[in-house]
C-alpha cells in the first residue's frame, strides 16, 4: 500500500517541493502567454513588431517551457523523496537556498531577454545576454549558475537515497538525474563550426527529452501508481526497469535522427532510423502498464466486494492517464511520423516538427507534472481522497483539447509547407513564402491561435483549482 | 517464491537496464569520436590540395560554390570551384567576395568567427532554421547563399541597389526593415557593416557544408518562382 510517511505537513522537503511547484506554475503561465504572442504574430506580423519580435516571444515561450518543467521535476523529486526513503531529505537548507538562487537567476535571464534582447557579435553577448542556441539561449553566466544548482540538487538526492531506504524508484532517479545534470555541460561552449555546434547541442536537447526526461517520467509514473491506486511496488518497479531498458536502449542512439542533415556522415541515416523507430515501443509499454495496473487493482477491490474506486486522487490520476496516452501519441506517433530520413528530408525544419513538439512536451511532461502538483495539493492539505471539481474538469478538458487542436492545426500547416515549399518548389526563400502565404497555411495558423486561447483559458481554470481545491469540502479527509 | 521466473525478477531487469544503457552509451561515444573527426573543419591546405571535407575551411569563401546532383551519392552535394562533370569539386574556379578572392586563412577565419558569433548574438535561430534547426517563422538559411532570390536574376540585388550577392545580403542585414520582402518583416537587430560582412561569410561557408542532400532540389524545380 501507499506509504503514509510524511503526508506533507512537517516535512521540509515537501514544503520545498511546493515552492518549486508554485514557481513552475507561474512560469507555465508565462510560457503560454508568450506562445500566444508568437501565434498572433503569424497572423498579424505587425503585432509588437520592434518591441517583442517573434524571436524574443519564442525564446521566452520555449525557455519558460524548459524552466517550468525542470522546476516541477525538482519539485517532484523533493516531494517523493521522504515517501520513498522514509527519511527527511538531507541538506534541505541548502536545497532551499538554491531554490531562491535558481528562481532569481531565471527572473534576471528573462528580463534581459525581454529588455536587452540582442547584443553585438562578441563574447560579452554570449556571456551576459543570449547564447542564441534554441532552447538553451540562457547566457553563460546563467549556465554556470544552473550547474551549481543542479549539483546541489543531485547531491541532496544522492545523500538522501544513500542514507534512507533505497527503493527501485529512488535508484532510477539517482542514476537518471546525474545524467540529466551532466548533459547540460555539453551545451556550454562556443565553436565556429556549426556542425560541431549542433552535434553537441543535440546531446543536451535530445538526451534530455528523448532519454533522461522520459526515464524520469517512468519513475514518477511508478511513484504515482503506488501512491494513488496502491499498485504493487514489486510489479511497478519491475516495469520501471523494463522501461529504462527500452527507453535508454532506443533513445540514446535514437539521437541519430538529428544527425541526418547537419553535416554529419551518412551512417547516421541507418542508426537514427532504426533506433528512433524503436523509440515509441517503451511509450506503448508505459501506456499499457498504467491502464493494466489500474484495472488490476480495481478488479481486486471489486472481488473484495468494495465498489468504490481505488483512486485516491482523481485529478492527479486523470493527468497521469493523460500522460500515458499523450506520451505515446505526441512523442511516439507524432515523432515516428517524420523520423525516417526518407520523410525527414522534406519535413525537417517545418511546422511538422512544431506540431510534434507541442503534443510531445504536453503529453509526455506537462501532464504528469501537473499531476504531481495535484498530489502535492492533496498531501499539503491532508486530503484522503481528492475529487474532481468543476474547475479541475474544465482545466483538463480545455488544456488537452487546446493542445490537441494546436497540434492538428500545426500538422496541417506542416503538410502545406512540406508539399508546397519543399517537395513542389525546392525550399528556396520564394518557395518558403509561397507556402506560408497559401490559404491552407493561413487557416491552420488561425486555428492554432484559437486553440492556443482555449489552452490559456484552461490554464486559468487550472491555476484557480490548484489554489483553491485544497480547502474545498468536497474531498474526503 | 520458489519457482519464480527470471522474466518477473526485478534484479534481472535492473541488470538488463544497466547493460543495455551502458552498451548504447559506449556505442554513442565511439560514433562521436568518428563523427567528430569527419566533421572537423578543414583548412586552406585541403582546398589547395583538392581534398573534399564535409565542413570545409573558412577560405572556401574565396571559391565559387554551387549545389549539384552527385550521381554517385544520389543526392545534391556542395560543389566548390567547379564541377568535374561527375559531381565532384574541382577547387579551381574562384569567386570574388566583397571584391577579393584571396582571403588568407586568418582573415577568412576571423570573418567566419565574427559571423558565427553574430548568428548567436542576434538570435537568428529563433526565427530562421540553420541546417534545418531553429524556428519556422522565416526561411531556412542552410543554402541561403545559393538562393536564386539573391542571384543576378533575383529580386534582392535590384531591391537593395547592389551589384553583388554579398553586398545585397549585407545591406539587407543592416536595414532589413527598409526592404520589406513579405508582410512578415525581419526586424532591425542593430547589425553593423562589419558584422553583416561576417554574417554573409558565415552563410557562404554554411552553404559549402555537406548536408547529405538537405534541402532537396534547392532552387531547381520548375514552378519555383526563380527556378528554371
Amino acid at each position: 500500500m501507499a506509504s503514509k510517511y510524511l503526508t506533507g505537513a512537517g516535512s521540509e522537503s515537501k514544503q520545498l517541493a511546493t515552492w518549486y511547484f508554485t514557481f513552475a506554475a507561474i512560469i507555465f503561465g508565462a510560457q503560454l502567454l508568450f506562445g500566444l504572442v508568437a501565434a498572433i504574430q503569424y497572423i498579424m506580423p505587425g503585432f509588437l513588431y520592434g518591441v517583442v519580435d517573434f524571436s524574443i516571444a519564442r525564446i521566452i515561450h520555449i525557455n519558460a517551457l524548459v524552466v517550468w518543467m525542470v522546476f516541477a521535476m525538482f519539485g517532484s523529486v523533493y516531494w517523493l523523496l521522504p515517501d520513498e526513503t522514509g527519511i527527511e531529505t538531507v541538506g534541505i537548507k541548502i536545497g532551499k537556498l538554491l531554490f531562491w538562487i535558481f528562481a532569481a537567476a531565471i527572473v534576471v535571464v528573462v528580463l534581459v531577454y525581454l529588455l536587452i534582447q540582442v547584443g553585438p557579435a562578441d563574447a560579452t553577448t554570449i556571456w551576459f545576454i543570449t547564447e542564441g542556441r534554441e532552447y538553451i539561449e540562457a547566457p553563460r553566466w546563467a549556465d554556470w549558475g544552473i550547474v551549481v544548482v543542479a549539483l546541489g540538487f543531485v547531491a541532496n538526492l544522492f545523500l538522501t537515497g544513500m542514507k534512507g531506504k533505497q527503493t527501485g524508484i529512488v535508484t532510477v532517479l539517482m542514476a537518471d538525474m546525474i545524467a540529466f545534470a551532466g548533459l547540460y555541460l555539453a551545451g556550454m561552449f562556443f565553436t565556429d563550426n556549426i556542425s560541431i555546434d549542433q552535434y553537441w547541442w543535440w546531446w543536451v536537447i535530445h538526451l534530455w527529452v528523448e532519454a533522461t526526461w522520459e526515464v524520469f517520467v517512468g519513475a514518477i509514473a511508478a511513484y504515482g501508481l503506488i501512491k494513488m491506486i496502491g499498485a504493487h511496488r514489486q510489479v511497478v518497479e519491475m516495469w520501471l526497469w523494463i522501461e529504462v531498458t527500452m527507453l535508454f536502449g532506443s533513445g540514446i542512439l535514437g539521437l541519430g535522427h538529428h544527425y541526418f542533415w547537419i553535416g554529419t556522415p551518412e551512417y547516421w541515416w541507418e542508426i537514427g532510423a532504426l533506433f528512433s523507430a524503436l523509440e515509441p515501443l517503451p511509450l506503448v509499454a508505459m501506456f499499457i502498464h498504467v491502464l493494466y495496473d489500474w484495472g488490476k487493482t480495481q478488479g481486486i477491490q471489486h472481488e473484495k466486494g468494495l465498489p468504490e474506486s481505488v483512486i485516491t486522487n482523481k485529478p492527479a490520476f486523470t493527468w497521469f492517464v493523460l500522460n500515458a496516452f499523450g506520451n505515446f501519441l505526441g512523442a511516439g506517433i507524432w515523432g515516428f511520423f517524420h523520423t525516417l530520413p526518407q520523410v525527414n528530408l522534406y519535413t525537417h525544419g517545418t511546422q511538422f516538427t512544431s506540431a510534434h513538439g507541442h503534443l510531445a512536451f504536453f503529453g509526455a511532461y506537462a501532464t504528469i507534472l501537473v499531476g504531481m502538483m495535484y498530489i502535492a495539493v492533496q498531501g499539503t492539505n491532508g486530503i484522503k481522497v481528492m475529487k474532481h471539481t468543476k474547475a479541475s474538469i474544465w482545466a483538463v478538458s480545455m488544456i488537452t483539447g487546446g493542445v490537441v487542436g494546436m497540434t492538428v492545426a500545426l500538422t496541417i500547416a506542416g503538410y502545406v509547407q512540406v508539399l508546397v515549399s519543399r517537395a513542389q518548389m525546392g525550399a528556396t526563400w520564394a518557395a518558403y513564402f509561397d507556402g506560408q502565404s497559401g490559404v491552407w497555411f493561413a487557416q491552420a495558423m488561425d486555428w492554432r491561435l484559437i486553440m492556443g486561447v482555449v489552452t490559456f483559458l484552461g490554464f486559468i481554470f487550472l491555476a484557480k483549482d490548484l489554489l483553491t481545491t485544497g480547502k474545498n469540502p468536497v474531498h474526503e479527509r | 517464491m520458489v519457482n519464480k521466473s527470471v522474466w518477473s525478477d526485478n534484479r534481472f531487469w535492473r541488470r538488463t537496464a544497466t547493460w543495455v544503457t551502458g552498451f548504447a552509451s559506449l556505442l554513442l561515444i565511439w560514433l562521436t569520436f568518428d563523427t567528430s573527426t569527419q566533421i572537423a573543419m578543414g583548412n586552406d591546405q585541403n582546398l589547395q590540395n583538392k581534398v573534399t571535407k564535409r565542413v570545409p575551411g573558412p577560405t572556401v569563401i574565396n571559391y565559387k560554390i554551387t549545389y549539384e546532383f552527385s550521381p554517385k551519392r544520389g543526392l545534391e552535394v556542395p560543389i566548390i570551384g567547379g564541377n568535374d562533370g561527375k559531381g565532384m569539386s574541382l577547387f579551381q574556379e574562384k569567386e570574388k567576395f566583397f571584391g577579393r578572392d584571396d582571403y588568407s586563412e586568418e582573415e577568412a577565419g576571423a570573418l567566419l568567427h565574427l559571423g558565427k558569433l553574430g548568428s548567436q548574438a542576434k538570435n537568428c535561430m529563433d526565427c530562421h532554421t540553420l541546417l534545418g534547426n531553429g524556428a519556422y517563422y522565416a526561411p531556412d538559411l542552410t543554402k541561403a547563399w545559393l538562393d536564386p532570390a539573391w542571384g543576378p536574376n533575383g529580386a534582392m540585388q535590384a531591391l537593395t541597389g547592389k551589384n553583388t550577392k554579398e553586398e545585397a545580403m549585407a545591406e539587407f542585414l543592416q536595414h532589413p526593415d527598409q526592404y520589406p520582402t513579405h508582410a512578415r518583416m525581419m526586424p532591425d537587430l542593430g547589425i553593423t557593416a562589419k558584422e553583416a560582412k561576417g554574417l554573409v561569410a558565415f552563410l557562404k561557408h554554411m552553404s559549402s557544408i555537406d548536408t547529405n542532400g538537405f534541402p532537396r532540389n534547392f532552387g531547381k524545380i520548375k514552378g519555383a518562382i526563380h527556378g528554371k
